[in-house]
């Protein structure tokens, strides 16, 4: 199997030290996370991580797993690129002088629908939002126009096949053992999105 | 504060709701509402409150003593497995915590139910880097189930239920429990103790399905050489009856791993002995041969497995296990018997065929002479004139019948311990498995001792291992644990030296081992004990350690350089195992 990028959504409680234990289960493995966001979800009270990494989709499967199986943890999900709606965020600070100067860099930004955030006598700030290689790409068109600063967010990843978290939250809420909680739903069909 | 003062000197029962009490008595009251009678520990400032607390708890709580926190939580670790119960540790801030993670990390990786309690440094201070202040929070995270930090005195009976419900469901593991100073002393209004039976984020076993029930069925009754192998997750489901139905109706050959060890009584016509690196011959070259292999609450450790590219490729796996992580982790499952074997294994033995594989169980037996004829006459009938390990082993098991509780430490003893202890009831094996901690055996015999005190508990250790803890010699002085102490001394760190002398061409680097007077060290401490270096005395010096009423330390000088066989070489596959 071929390593390719693997988005891994979490469902959690709002626990202390959350990031330690599950950051704990990838570096035990000497796995990289590439990127980790983590926010409020669709359910008051339950956090929702998202992390990408590359990794083989054996690996991915065993590694949502361990993440299961940490008692604050209450569901993990892995997905490919192709299942997901997907967005990172960047900002860029750009000399005032420059944008006004060259014609280039405004055809630029417009062409990437960055929208200003900041505009002073010094800089400007722009703000745009797109796939990882969109955002390199710009980065990299701005770097000879004197960048003054870069950053970029971490990935944030909808699932195109999830009804969301709100009925499943119940039946975890359900005094267990319940017919109704089903473990193990997806292991008949492991090439689906979900895991377990 | 009438009430208080009330309570704290009556001898009482529980303490009724509504009370003012202290966060310390909140703990103790917890211990009491989850029946635990025993705990063993060590104090220290950051725990005193909890400690100043106990003083009242005497007639309900026994407190042993250790002599170190590592000796406390191998105790308690020790107490679980014999006595099937949520074993409890205490420890201090800093470094009474930072000594347990040993223990923890052993407790994690062989699923005993261990819950610790460590004092903290005051809220206030927390990151001050304040006196005795650890991270323990962050130290633990990966060798524990779960681990909380109280900071707060009404978060304790909440917070205890669920480390206990944590501890000791599903797949059982270690809890740690961090409670800061502050909490401790901290009067509030007691509003009593409810055990937790649910986590939502957590769910203790997978629900089992009936069509993996009917398919690992369907595979088990075509099977021409199906072969069983069960691991320690029997025991922990307390599903011995209900393994020995499953595998008399199908008459499958079974093989135990070292966690498994005593979960089927070893004179089991269905016993085909022990699998792994030092295991029986058999069950390792069958692991190869056999068409369906039904592994039962066991994980595929590597040394079982051996080189896994060539682990039980031409068979079909059924894998029961209530860890749905264990499942495809190290060998790939034809069928996932998902959920508690407790359940699973009935709903099994209902859906398979009544067998009797007796050609197949033969084949067994057949390699089994072979391993006789070539390595276990000797080790336990030697003619050479320096003693066995293997041939003490014997002896004990003709004097105490197998009913003995036999605890090890780690290393060659450990392994010829395994593999000729003879066990008539669950629960009588206690070794560090997953871990293999040096330092376990001494203080785990104490907990096994009392986990379950009416048994004879005999403690294998070897004389490395022994000096790791034998300062827990202090505990048994001072408390009483009825430990018989036996060490097979070959004056060598002997398993290392074993792979040095087969791997390394002999240069025995820094294996030769010296030992102090171990009979005259435990006479410092009022042990009875002696030494015996010939064979003449060894069944008398047996006879005598297990007839004396207390603790009694028997040091037996073995061959220096003695071998364990049969063994997998790291690397090779179960069916290259060599047997000499």
């Amino acid at each position: 199997m071929e390593k390719q990028e693997f988005t891994i959504t979490l469902y959690t409680e709002n626990s202390i030290g959350m990031i330690g234990r599950i950051s704990n289960i990838f570096s035990r493995r000497k796995i990289n996370i590439e990127s980790l966001n983590t926010s409020p979800s669709e359910v008051e009270g339950i956090h929702r991580f998202t992390i990408v990494t590359a990794e083989t989709e054996e690996v991915i499967r065993k590694l949502c797993r361990q993440l299961e199986k940490l008692v604050d943890v209450l569901k993990a999900y892995y997905n490919t690129n192709d299942e997901l709606i997907w967005q990172e965020q960047a900002l860029y600070k750009v000399p005032a002088d420059v944008v006004a100067e060259k014609v280039y860099v405004e055809r630029l930004l417009r062409q990437y629908g960055a929208n200003a955030v900041v505009i002073r006598n010094d800089y400007i700030v722009f703000e745009t939002a797109g796939h990882r290689e969109e955002i390199d790409r710009l980065t990299e068109e701005l770097t000879p126009y004197g960048l003054i600063e870069f950053v970029r967010g971490a990935r944030i990843a909808i699932i195109k096949a999830s009804a969301g978290f709100h009925s499943k939250l119940k039946k975890f809420e359900q005094r267990e053992p319940s017919p109704e909680i089903v473990e193990n739903e997806f292991l008949s069909e492991q090439d689906k999105v979900f895991t377990m | 504060m009438s009430t208080m003062e009330l309570t704290e000197k009556e001898p009482i029962q529980t303490i009724t709701p509504g009370t003012e009490i202290s966060g310390s008595q909140a703990v103790l009251e917890a211990l009491i509402h989850e029946g635990v009678h025993t705990v063993f520990g060590y104090p220290g400032g950051a725990i005193m409150p909890i400690y100043d607390a106990l003083y009242d708890y005497n007639d309900k709580i026994k407190h042993i003593l250790v002599r170190h926190e590592q000796g406390g939580i191998h105790a308690a670790q020790g107490f679980a497995r014999t006595s099937g119960k949520v074993g409890v540790a205490f420890a201090t801030s800093g470094p009474g915590a930072t000594n347990l993670v040993t223990g923890l990390a052993d407790a994690m990786i062989d699923s005993n139910p261990i819950v610790c309690i460590t004092g903290q440094v005051f809220a206030s201070l927390l990151g001050t880097d304040a006196f005795q202040e650890t991270d323990v929070i962050n130290i633990t995270s990966p060798i524990t189930k779960w681990n909380y930090q109280v900071t707060d005195a009404n978060e304790i009976p909440a917070v205890l239920a669920k480390a206990f419900y944590i501890a000791r469901t599903g797949r059982p593991g270690p809890v740690l429990i961090d409670i800061t100073k502050n909490a401790q002393i901290q009067l509030f209004n007691y509003k009593g103790y409810e055990a937790c039976t649910h986590v939502r984020s957590y769910r203790p076993a997978p629900i089992v399905r009936n069509e993996y029930i009917e398919q690992a069925a369907e595979i088990i009754n075509a099977a021409k050489k199906p072969f069983v192998l069960f691991g320690q997750g029997v025991i922990l489901g307390k599903a011995e009856q209900e393994f020995k139905a499953f595998i008399e109706k199908g008459g499958f050959p079974s093989a135990t791993t070292v966690m498994g060890l005593s979960a089927l009584e070893t004179d089991h016509h269905l016993h085909v002995g022990m699998l792994g690196m030092h295991g029986n011959y058999a069950p390792n070259v069958m692991t190869n041969e056999c068409d369906v292999l039904i592994a039962v609450g066991m994980r595929f450790d590597d040394r079982v497995t051996g080189r896994l590219d060539k682990y039980a490729k031409q068979a079909k796996v059924i894998h029961l296990d209530i860890d749905p992580a264990e499942i495809d982790k190290n060998v790939k499952t034809t069928v996932p018997v998902w959920g508690d074997c407790k359940e699973t294994l009935p709903l099994l033995t209902r859906a398979i065929q009544a067998n009797d594989h007796a050609a197949w169980l033969q084949q067994f037996r057949e390699l089994e002479k072979e391993e006789i004829k070539e390595v276990i006459q000797d080790e336990l009938n030697p003619t050479g004139d320096m003693m066995t390990m293997g041939e003490v082993v014997r002896v004990l098991n003709e004097l105490s019948g197998g009913n003995a509780i036999v605890v090890t430490d780690v290393g060659q003893h450990q392994m010829v311990a395994c593999r000729y202890a003879k066990f008539n009831q669950s629960k009588s094996n206690v070794t560090s498995g997953g871990l293999g901690t040096m330092g376990f055996g001494l203080p785990a015999a104490i907990g096994a001792w009392y986990g379950d005190p009416e048994r004879d508990v005999v403690a294998i250790i070897g004389d490395g291992g022994f000096q790791m803890t034998l300062q827990e010699l202090g505990t048994i002085m001072q408390f009483g644990a009825k430990v018989k102490i036996l060490i097979l001394n070959n004056q060598f760190l002997g398993m290392v030296r074993q792979w040095q002398q087969l791997f390394n061409d002999k240069r025995y680097s820094f294996v030769n081992i010296t030992s102090p007077d171990f009979v005259a060290l435990a006479k410092s401490y009022y042990i009875d004990g002696q030494k015996i270096s010939e064979r003449k005395d060894l069944e008398t010096a047996l006879k005598t350690m297990l007839e004396h009423d207390g603790a009694y330390l028997l040091e037996v000088m073995v061959g220096k350089e003695n071998n364990v066989f049969p063994m997998v070489a790291q690397g090779t596959s179960v069916s290259e195992i060599r047997l000499k």
